[in-house]
């Protein structure tokens, strides 16, 4: 089986994806498809990412063989240890092939959107590397609740703008960049945080954080003599888990998870599954699935991990899904906090609560691929990012801090 | 009467159609039936209804502002379909311009089919190009309803060509790179955009929008298009007042004052 020739050249994957967008978007995305395609086969282009993703980034990340965390579920776990990247996730690989795009296309100036501020700051990483202007949009919800990723922007050079309409969350960061975007695509790329959007968004960040899934099948391949039974990732927009997913979709015999926020259960309402609790839908740019109402009216999503707190998906996974390819299921925040502490416990390794999930997924698909096998099978998780960012999520969570305002510097100078 | 005859009637007055914009909704569905009437008794030609939506990415922060008010207070699309079948009653030529996902989720056949029931006459996609269309291109001639596709500055000759070829009733040209909302000045694309239109098909209406917000302005639109659109304008008539009744008051000056400036007559 070859590689699946998806998207097609409008952006369609099956029924998914295309461009929902407003007119004035589309000479700039027409030009972001050119640009695109020059760079894929300039030579030159493609080694200065490589040495970024490299010398820069630290890639490619480990692939490490969890022993204590294997025991402890019952099956061989192998780690993709993307939280070991420059800025801690998956997320610096698109970042810098986007930033290096738009030095190619000569526009000065990036814009993002960002939820908790992860992509926020790894575009502000890539703008002050590159020496581009940076203004990133964030909910005023989350300006609040992630004050110490507004001042890490900042110190990079970027513009934090707080979004103050609508629920004044991440998709109102994205509503807002894109306004910013129809107002200033002269001078400016978008650079998009996940394979979501319109068209050729979905492509180009899939392509950019391939290298995650490349690298791993590769580390499969001569640390292991094969290839994993199953591949499990996170879903939020879903771009780690396209860029895992991607370089094994070909394989027939590696199964392929995606796992959903859940929140507090898809029966409750509140949570972020848009595949599993949601409907097909048209949502910034793309035909995919959606969590709205019977008036298709975005919902708010809810999840105890903002990265993965959006109420839309990538169409190529709504493709994926589609097609059976890979199984996408909701995994609570009660369980991905139970799966957060074993990692701590056994592996010394503080996950991102958006990789939680993926753990907590992979030890829940266990005794059925055991049975399936009649062995206990390899399962390879994508750790898609560290949880320093999380410390105080998970410290209330457990109930494990103490008062610790009292003792901040300064707060009594 | 269809947009065409709109168009024509204006045109054999020698002068340029007045399209209104306001959500559905907005405060209430009451209050914005009795605004849309009073913009059409004004002065307004055509009202264009606003179905109010949850992500409005080519909306300024008034319509926005607008949206959000009219689905907190719980508006519903089978609202919408009431309001125009109020307004489109008086005798009003009535538009719709809406996002595309509450039209998906409401099936394209069907809304089609029911917003032609109500008595709207078009309906304007400011996120669905043609590209996309072929579902709703196929209905609107099933149910003759006028499409409207927007063109922007940026689009090429090319799309230009392709857009005004899907569009019947008028073309919107989206005067400026921008989202909508008033301006102090009039974009100096405007004209240009309008001209290339005009060059593709000599005989499509090209209506103007984004930030035309006063006399002036309609008028000076009003030179070289064949309809101006005013949206943020007049909802912040009714946005801004402290009453209903001064909303009201506010909303048919600002309408007579644009009326006289699609007749040049800043």
């Amino acid at each position: 089986m070859s590689a699946p020739a998806m998207p097609d050249l409008a952006g369609h994957f099956g029924r998914f994806g295309g461009r929902f967008v407003p007119e004035a978007l589309v000479r700039a995305l027409d030009e972001l498809d050119a640009a695109y395609r020059a760079a894929k086969v300039d030579p030159e282009f493609q080694a200065r990412f490589a040495d970024l993703l490299v010398n820069y980034a630290g890639t490619p990340s480990l692939l490490y063989r969890a022993e204590r965390l294997s025991a402890a579920v019952g099956a061989e776990i192998l780690l993709k240890r993307e939280d070991l990247n420059h800025t801690g996730a998956h997320k610096v690989r698109n970042v810098l092939g986007q930033a290096l795009l738009a030095k190619k296309m000569g526009k000065p100036r990036v814009i993002a959107e960002t939820g908790a501020g992860q992509h926020g700051v790894a575009s502000a990483t890539a703008a002050a590397l590159l020496d581009l202007e940076c203004v990133v949009y964030m909910g005023a919800v989350d300006t609040e609740r992630q004050a110490l990723n507004v001042a890490r922007m900042r110190m990079l050079g970027a513009t934090v703008v707080p979004v103050t309409n609508g629920s004044r969350t991440l998709k109102d960061a994205l509503n807002e960049a894109l306004r910013d975007w129809v107002a200033s695509v002269d001078t400016t790329h978008y650079l998009l945080g996940t394979a979501a959007g319109p068209h050729p968004f979905p492509e180009i960040v899939r392509d950019f954080v391939g290298g995650i899934g490349t690298e791993a099948r590769e580390q499969c391949l001569t640390g292991l003599g094969r290839l994993p039974d199953a591949v499990a990732a996170c879903v939020g927009g879903g771009s780690n888990a396209i860029g895992i997913f991607h370089a094994f979709v070909p394989d027939e015999t590696v199964r392929l998870y995606g796992f959903e926020a859940g929140g507090d259960g898809v029966a409750t309402g509140r949570h972020a599954a848009s595949i599993t609790g949601g409907s097909t839908g048209v949502l910034h740019g793309a035909r995919t699935f959606v969590l709205q109402d019977d008036d298709g009216q975005t919902l708010e999503s809810h999840s105890i991990s903002a990265g993965l707190d959006y109420p839309g998906v990538g169409p190529e996974h709504a493709w994926l899904h589609d097609t059976g390819r890979a199984a996408y299921e909701p995994v609570t925040d009660a369980e991905a906090m139970a799966a957060f502490q074993l990692l701590c416990r056994t592996e010394g390794i503080i996950p991102a609560i958006e990789s939680a999930h993926a753990l907590a997924g992979a030890a829940r698909i266990v005794p059925a691929l055991t049975a399936e096998l009649g062995r206990a099978p390899t399962i390879l998780v994508n750790l898609s990012g560290r949880g320093d960012k999380d410390v105080h999520t998970a410290g209330a969570y457990f109930g494990i801090l103490d008062d610790v305002e009292t003792i901040v510097p300064g707060e009594n100078a | 009467m269809t947009i065409g005859d709109v168009f024509g009637k204006a045109k054999a007055e020698g002068r340029a159609v007045l399209v209104g914009c306001m959500p559905a909704g907005f405060p209430t569905v009451d209050a914005s039936i009795a605004s849309m009437r009073a913009m059409a008794e004004s002065g307004c030609d055509v009202i264009e209804v606003e179905l109010p939506y949850s992500d409005p990415v080519m909306d300024g922060p008034v319509i926005q502002k607008a949206s959000d008010i009219a689905l907190a207070a719980g508006v519903r699309t089978r609202d919408t379909l009431r309001i125009i079948e109020a307004v489109a009653g008086t005798g009003a030529a009535v538009v719709l311009m809406t996002y595309w996902n509450p039209i998906e989720k409401y099936g394209v056949d069907a809304f089609a089919r029911d917003l032609a029931a109500a008595g709207a006459t078009g309906m304007i996609t400011p996120d669905l190009i043609p590209d996309e269309a072929g579902e709703w291109i196929a209905a609107a001639d099933r149910y003759r309803i006028d499409r409207t596709f927007l063109v922007s500055p940026s689009s090429t000759d090319e799309r230009i060509a392709m857009t005004v070829g899907q569009c019947r009733g008028f073309v919107y040209a989206t005067a400026l790179m921008g989202v909508t909302g008033a301006r102090t000045s009039v974009s100096q694309a405007a004209p240009d955009l309008v001209a290339r239109v005009r060059a593709v098909d000599p005989d499509m209406p090209v209506g103007v929008g984004l930030g035309v917000g006063n006399g002036a302005q309609a008028a000076e639109v009003a030179a070289f298009a064949d309809g101006v659109i005013v949206g943020s304008a007049l909802i912040r008539c009714v946005l801004d007042a402290n009453d209903p009744a001064e909303g009201e008051r506010r909303l048919r000056a600002l309408s007579a004052e644009l009326a006289e400036g699609v007749r040049g007559r800043p």
